[in-house]
């Protein structure tokens, strides 16, 4: 029933007590402060890892499903999003724009129903595509994109823009220029971790993400949570920056080897 | 958006071939399309492929008080969406008429026929109890999402595993996964659902439509069953009279076919044990084909850093932080009622303008007229020499 093996959990200030198992002090210490205790170790591992600069592997897959016009399925180490594009195409007169194209974006998240924090990752998308997609040359249509959560390991939001924009490729709708994704988490020591995953994401003081485009590598979009100093943010922002030449690259791969054949 | 809609000619055409027993990708009247299941890294997790229609099914579990009439049973809910994605016909918020059917089917189909033990889900009687909630996301349309959401559920079901539970008195303790493994749900049988579509008054029978084909049925028909024989739901919708010989042939045809996607999903289920147990790599990016023109990989690289942007930058904000500590320095010159100037003269140099430090002086200039309550037109100019004239216009 017990995990084999010392125990080992840390005290307040910092200092650990090994219990042996099969004393009778451990039977009565509830299981729930012994997984709180794993957490923190895991923090403190993490603590120890003070810097990662390689993003996570790219994979992606285009045009997988046969309705939607565009399709992408981009994965990001075990991050996995698909995104699919019905565009330009037909728009309720409520929702009709008379210069440009309306963009709907919807988020799907794998399961719940979707809450405030699918509607913020839907909003901060359509921001990004809306100053991305050349919406004048489609006045009174609708460019609707659709975003489905696979696999969630951390990084979401830079992962869902990602495949947005592989989505938008695979479709043929006319862009300005490409947006790349990078996230980076600062640690408790200062640390700069791209891409990071889930147990890296909780035990980081800040998460944040970078939209670039391949123009100029100016910033299109930034979504920051958590306490940063000015210094940091530039730091992250010129390491998000380099990183996102990889990004750009590996999209103009996938779409080349795509149209190799035709 | 609208669905662009089946034309007149294509439908004769899907008619006639069925008198000649053709299809139109070639299948015959009783078969299936090439059903692919695979699993995800997160249990519970798995996407199913019956031909081209896509389905992807999540299981979660969260603790709630049970139902009134059933104090120690477990609660089952699936929710099937179908997504955007799936179809250009397809829209969020309000279920359409087809994603009540679905949801309806499904729901009769594996709550109803008792798939999952729920007495087993029971914590504390009449207290606490797991909530099993299945998640089927429509990915593509391409007929017969039915069956498809079937597959998908199950085989989630019989993937996911659940945390462990002590109950201690009446202190209900959740074990996370790290701590101790986690339990699988016990699913007594595993029932499918069969669809079948017919054509001319009842004249021609189809297995497995597609799109199209769903399109020029006249009716359908839903048999839900397991591979011991027992039904567990069935269905007659649409505008046709049935015999009740088709109906008899029918749940023959589908004792087979449930036969055959059993056995898949008993194969594909242990080739996932097999990969978690030997350390292998497991989940959707593992089962992405690597040869294909259409997937990329790229490898994880190290960054080079370029280093000398951030130090300007980093640079000039200091600059400009000691430029506007000089100019704070400097006099304000009231000329006229809500005229205010700093610096000498000089010509309006648009081009080099510095929108921060505009703004910096802007609030100078706002602070030394303190008598004006309402500012509603500022305009400033801001040129070479340093200097800010500062014109508040009062309506």
């Amino acid at each position: 029933m017990w995990p084999m093996g010392l125990l080992v959990y840390y005290t307040n200030q910092f200092t650990y007590n090994c219990l042996i198992p099969n004393t009778p002090k451990v039977n009565h210490v509830k299981i729930e402060n012994i997984s709180r205790s794993f957490k923190t170790l895991n923090r403190h591992v993490a603590f120890m890892e003070s810097e990662i600069s390689k993003l996570r592997q790219l994979s992606s897959t285009l045009g997988d499903l046969s309705r939607p016009d565009g399709d992408a399925t981009v994965s990001q180490g075990d991050t996995c999003v698909t995104s699919a594009v019905y565009g330009p195409g037909e728009v309720k007169v409520t929702k009709e724009l008379l210069d440009k194209a309306t963009i709907d974006v919807v988020y799907k998240p794998k399961s719940g129903l979707p809450g405030c924090a699918e509607k913020l990752l839907e909003r901060t998308i359509r921001n990004s595509c809306e100053t991305v997609i050349l919406g004048n040359l489609h006045p009174r249509s609708s460019i609707s994109i659709t975003v489905q959560e696979i696999q969630n390991r951390g990084s979401l939001l830079s992962c869902c823009i990602n495949s947005t924009c592989m989505a938008l490729l695979d479709s043929g709708v006319s862009m300005r220029y490409l947006m790349a994704a990078v996230s980076c988490a600062i640690n408790d020591n200062g640390g700069i971790i791209m891409d990071p995953n889930t147990l890296q994401e909780q035990s980081s003081v800040a998460v944040l993400t970078f939209v670039f485009e391949n123009c100029n590598y100016g910033v299109i979009t930034v979504s920051a949570k958590g306490c940063y100093t000015l210094d940091q943010f530039q730091q992250c922002l010129s390491k998000c920056r380099d990183a996102s030449k990889y990004v750009f690259q590996f999209f103009k791969d996938s779409i080349s080897k795509k149209l190799s054949k035709q | 958006m609208r669905d662009t809609p089946l034309s007149a000619c294509e439908k004769n055409f899907i008619i006639k071939a069925l008198g000649d027993r053709k299809r139109l990708d070639g299948r015959q009247p009783y078969d299936y399309r090439k059903v692919k299941i695979t699993f995800g890294a997160d249990r519970g997790c798995c996407k199913v492929n019956l031909g081209q229609t896509q389905v992807l099914a999540q299981v979660s579990c969260e603790i709630t008080s049970p139902r009134a009439v059933r104090p120690s049973d477990g609660v089952l809910f699936i929710n099937v969406e179908l997504s955007p994605m799936a179809s250009p016909a397809f829209e969020v918020g309000r279920m359409s008429d087809l994603g009540v059917e679905i949801n309806r089917l499904l729901e009769r189909c594996l709550r109803e026929s008792r798939c999952l033990d729920t007495e087993s889900l029971c914590i504390i009687s009449g207290e606490k109890v797991w909530q099993i909630r299945v998640d089927v996301n429509v990915m593509n349309h391409d007929g017969n999402i039915i069956d498809c959401s079937s597959i998908a559920a199950i085989a989630a079901l019989a993937h996911f595993r659940r945390p462990d539970v002590t109950v201690d008195g009446s202190e209900v303790i959740v074990h996370p996964s790290d701590e101790k493994d986690p339990i699988p749900l016990s699913v007594h049988h595993m029932p499918i659902c069969v669809t079948f579509s017919f054509y001319e008054q009842g004249k021609y029978l189809l297995v497995d439509p597609t799109d199209k084909e769903e399109k020029v049925m006249d009716g359908k028909m839903v048999i839900g069953m397991n591979k011991h024989r027992e039904i567990c739901t069935l269905q007659v919708s649409g505008e046709m009279l049935l015999m009740k010989d088709q109906v008899l042939r029918c749940s023959n045809i589908a004792v087979v076919k449930v036969t055959e996607i059993t056995e898949l999903i008993q194969r594909a289920l242990e080739n996932d044990r097999q990969a978690r147990l030997n350390g292998k790599k497991f989940g959707f990016a593992e089962s992405e084909p690597t040869e294909s023109i259409l997937t990329n990989q790229q490898e994880p690289e190290e960054i080079q850093a370029t280093e000398t942007q951030m130090d300007e930058d980093s640079e000039e904000e200091k600059g400009m932080n000691g430029d506007l500590k000089t100019e704070r320095k400097s006099k304000v010159k009231i000329l006229d009622k809500g005229v205010g100037m700093i610096g000498e003269g000089g010509a309006s140099t648009w081009g080099v303008e510095d929108n921060e430090m505009t703004e910096e002086l802007q609030k100078e200039a706002k602070v030394t007229q303190p008598d004006h309550k309402e500012v509603t037109h500022t305009t400033g100019t801001l040129n070479a020499t340093n200097c800010v004239t500062l014109k508040i216009d009062l309506n």
